[in-house]
């Protein structure tokens, strides 16, 4: 499959990029690791007159914690952080999802800022970012601004960014001690997509209960959910079974998949429910409780 | 639309070519400079016959423009033999009878000698999990294991 015709474009700059996106408006898209839009363009189920490939604008490719932030550049790919000590030891959660994500000749090329900006809610690090409480740098004509990423998914691949603004970096608030984080995801194989996945990120008091909590998930509707009223719940609660089990069922009632090869709306729900759970108890006892 | 002058070391050799933009790099590759070891199978960067090792790390070149690959160090399974010599990875699965077929055995090749430069010593899961991206519908991957495993057993 071929991709119908357009004009590639190799900006040595982000203020370079951010003028041809401004020139060529919504007919430009931004090129990151192609690992989503080549797929889209093969099979013609997008088309877009320019590419602005950002792949060799240096200083977009690091991971680092730097006054109170994990700050992550938006051209580090997927490898990069599986085999990244930092993510490792200190955000599980990431460590959990990346090696989950489509395969390993796919994570070579994919990137974090272009699994998080493409708005795709079958992606698995969107929803990681709403229970990280992550911020999305853009830059645009206007220089930089920020983006929380509660604010940043409006519809399905519809996003807070501009046609002339491009994703920098990706910044995630270092956890306080007692935090624990987990993703838990169930896929058909290696490859796909989530039937349903849940990104849980949380901290504990000095009694061991919960002082702040928040959950992700994944595919369960068009944009990336934010399970707040299940995070409410669990806030100022012990994080026993009967506590976690309600917080999940909680969870799994703000999810409104769609049925498709993947299983019915009813099995979807009820898996979101199991694995909020999962990543609830993997979370709860990696921040040092039960 | 303008055409883009690019050059690549492909196996160690420079070619230059002047490609459309939405070229594709195995198309770059089978087409341009008529190198037909590197398959196209399911084209839509799943099965990994497409698979190349670029800059180092293997890939799906039917998800990356030739134009990305402007500059870069490809590798692709005619560059594994040295000297009349095959590659260990290319022995082993001709020991171990890591092919039936012969459709993704290039893609195999590819990904394996790239974890062998990374991991000189790869557990059983750690082989499974680097071609977990490479798709076999004849052997079922027991032999293609083994042969991953006498290559680097050969390699150390």
């Amino acid at each position: 499959m071929i991709p119908a015709a357009f004009d590639y474009h190799r900006p040595g700059t982000l203020d370079e990029a951010v003028k041809l996106l401004s020139s060529h408006g919504d007919q430009a898209k931004v090129l990151s690791g192609g690992m989503s839009l080549l797929p889209m363009l093969k099979l013609r189920l997008a088309s877009f007159a320019h590419l602005v490939d950002i792949g060799r604008i240096p200083g977009l490719d690091y991971i680092k914690e730097e006054g109170g932030f994990l700050k992550i550049g938006a051209m580090t790919r997927q490898a990069a952080l599986e085999r990244s000590e930092l993510v490792r030891t200190r955000y599980p959660i990431l460590a959990d999802a990346v090696p989950l994500i489509a395969d390993p000749l796919v994570r070579n090329r994919g990137t974090l800022g272009g699994n998080v900006a493409n708005g795709d809610p079958g992606n698995d690090q969107p929803a990681i970012m709403l229970a990280l409480g992550a911020t999305f740098v853009a830059r645009g004509p206007k220089g930089e601004r920020s983006i929380p990423a509660n604010q940043f998914y409006k519809g399905l691949y519809s996003t807070a960014l501009a046609p002339n603004e491009i994703l920098t970096e990706i910044r995630i608030p270092a956890p306080p001690p007692k935090s624990g984080g987990a993703y838990a995801k169930l896929k058909r194989k290696t490859g796909d997509f989530a039937v349903a996945a849940a990104a849980v990120q949380l901290t504990l008091n000095a009694k061991g209960a919960i002082e702040r909590a928040a959950i992700g998930l994944t595919n369960a509707g068009l944009t990336p959910v934010e399970a707040g009223d299940a995070a409410k719940f669990l806030t100022g609660k012990m994080p026993d079974e009967k506590t976690i089990a309600e917080a999940a069922k909680m969870a799994a009632a703000k999810s409104s998949p769609s049925a498709d090869r993947r299983g019915s709306v009813e099995y979807k729900k009820e898996m979101a429910r199991v694995l909020t759970t999962r990543a609830l108890r993997k979370a709860v006892q990696r921040a040092g409780g039960k | 639309m303008a055409k883009h002058k690019i050059s690549v070391t492909i196996n160690g050799a420079v070619r230059e070519a002047e490609v459309e933009s939405r070229l594709l790099l195995v198309h770059l590759i089978r087409e341009v400079f008529r190198m037909t070891g590197t398959h196209v199978g399911c084209d839509t960067s799943h099965c990994g016959a497409c698979t190349v090792v670029l800059d180092g790390n293997p890939v799906k070149s039917c998800t990356v423009l030739a134009v990305q690959a402007d500059g870069a160090k490809i590798t692709t399974v005619e560059g594994l033999e040295q000297g009349g010599k095959l590659h260990a990875v290319q022995e082993g699965f001709t020991e171990k009878h890591g092919l039936q077929c012969g459709f993704c055995t290039p893609g195999m090749l590819m990904t394996t000698s790239a974890l062998l430069e990374r991991n000189k010593n790869p557990s059983e899961q750690e082989i499974r999990e680097a071609i977990s991206g490479n798709l076999c519908r004849c052997t079922g991957y027991v032999n293609i294991v083994k042969a991953v495993q006498y290559a680097a057993e050969k390699m150390r």
